[in-house]
C-alpha cells in the first residue's frame, strides 16, 4: 500500500454564526469570525490517496486524474467564494475548517475510481489544519 | 464526526544534554556538542492535536480561545525563554525533545480538559522533530 498526497491551494471567506444562538450566544462563542461580513483565508489543501502500486503504470493513482477531479470538485466551487453563501453544504452546516474537511472528504471520496481516500487536510493558516479520515 | 484539529506554537528555550549518571566522558560521547557546560538554544515549534466529534452547533471540535489559552498559560509561559535545565521537570530528567514532548503531553493530558489531545509533536530544528501520543497499550504499533 502506497500513500500520495496532492496539495492544491485556494482562497474563500466565510464567517460563523449559528441562527439558533443569540447574537451575544454568536460574538462569545466565534469571537471576531462572527464577524458579519466575512473575513477571508488563503487554504492549503492536502488530499491523500491509498492504493497498490499498479505494476504497468508504476502509479497508484494517475495524478492528472487527481487533480482534474480536485479542480473540478474542490477549487471551482470553492476558490474565491463566500462560502457561506455560495458553496450549499454550509446553508445549514458552519464552514469551520473541521466542516471544510468534512464537506471536500464528502465530494472527492464518491469520485475517486483508482485509489481510496485516506485522508482530507485543510490548512486554514500555516498554524491551523484539521485532518478528516472519514471517521463517523 | 470525527476530526482531528492541529494547532501550531512557537517558543524558544535553551538546554543542556547531561546526565548525571554518566561519567564526564560519557556525556561528552553520547550528547557530544549538545553537552557543551553553558547550554544552547532552540526556536521549537509545538504541534498540539486534538481529536473529538464535531459539536452540530458550533462546528468545532474544540474551542480555540480554550487551547491557544491553555497552551500559552501552561506551555509557552512556563517554558519559553527559559533555561529548561532549571526547570522543576528536569531537575532528574535530560532536557531532550524526547523528554520535553513527552512533558507537554503530560501537562496536557493533565489540565486540557476541552478535548481530547492527541499527539503532541515537537520540531527541535527544521531538521527533527519528534511526536508523542502517550503510552502506548501493549501489543499496539
Amino acid at each position: 500500500m502506497v500513500y500520495l498526497t496532492r496539495r492544491a491551494e485556494f482562497s474563500a471567506s466565510h464567517y460563523y454564526h449559528n441562527p439558533a444562538f443569540t447574537r451575544e450566544e454568536n460574538q462569545r462563542i466565534f469571537g471576531k469570525c462572527n464577524n458579519p461580513h466575512g473575513h477571508g483565508h488563503n487554504y492549503t489543501l492536502e488530499v491523500t490517496v491509498r492504493g497498490e502500486v499498479d505494476s504497468r503504470s508504476g502509479f497508484v493513482m494517475d495524478l492528472g486524474e487527481l487533480k482534474e477531479v480536485l479542480n473540478r470538485e474542490v477549487l471551482d466551487a470553492m476558490d474565491h467564494r463566500f462560502l457561506n453563501e455560495e458553496v450549499p453544504e454550509f446553508r445549514d452546516r458552519i464552514p469551520t475548517t473541521e466542516n471544510l474537511a468534512i464537506a471536500i472528504w464528502q465530494r472527492l471520496a464518491p469520485k475517486l475510481k483508482a485509489a481510496s481516500l485516506h485522508r482530507v487536510r485543510v490548512y486554514e493558516t500555516p498554524d491551523l489544519f484539521v485532518d478528516f479520515y472519514g471517521e463517523p | 464526526m470525527k476530526a482531528h484539529l492541529t494547532r501550531r506554537y512557537l517558543f524558544s528555550a535553551s538546554h543542556r544534554l547531561h546526565s548525571a549518571e554518566m561519567s564526564e566522558d560519557e556525556n561528552r560521547r553520547i550528547y557530544g556538542k549538545c553537552n557543551n557546560p553553558y547550554g544552547h538554544g532552540h526556536n521549537y515549534a509545538l504541534e498540539v492535536t486534538v481529536v473529538g466529534q464535531v459539536d452540530a452547533q458550533t462546528g468545532m471540535v474544540c474551542d480555540l480561545v480554550q487551547l491557544d489559552g491553555f497552551v500559552s498559560r501552561e506551555v509557552l509561559e512556563r517554558f519559553g525563554h527559559e533555561n529548561l535545565n532549571y526547570l522543576e521537570a528536569f531537575q532528574h530528567v535530560v532536557p531532550t525533545t524526547e523528554n520535553l514532548c513527552v512533558e507537554i503531553y503530560s501537562v496536557l493530558e493533565r489540565g486540557f480538559r476541552a478535548a481530547a489531545v492527541e499527539k503532541i509533536r515537537l520540531e527541535e530544528t527544521m531538521m527533527n522533530s519528534f511526536e508523542y501520543c502517550g503510552p502506548q497499550p501493549k501489543g499496539a504499533m
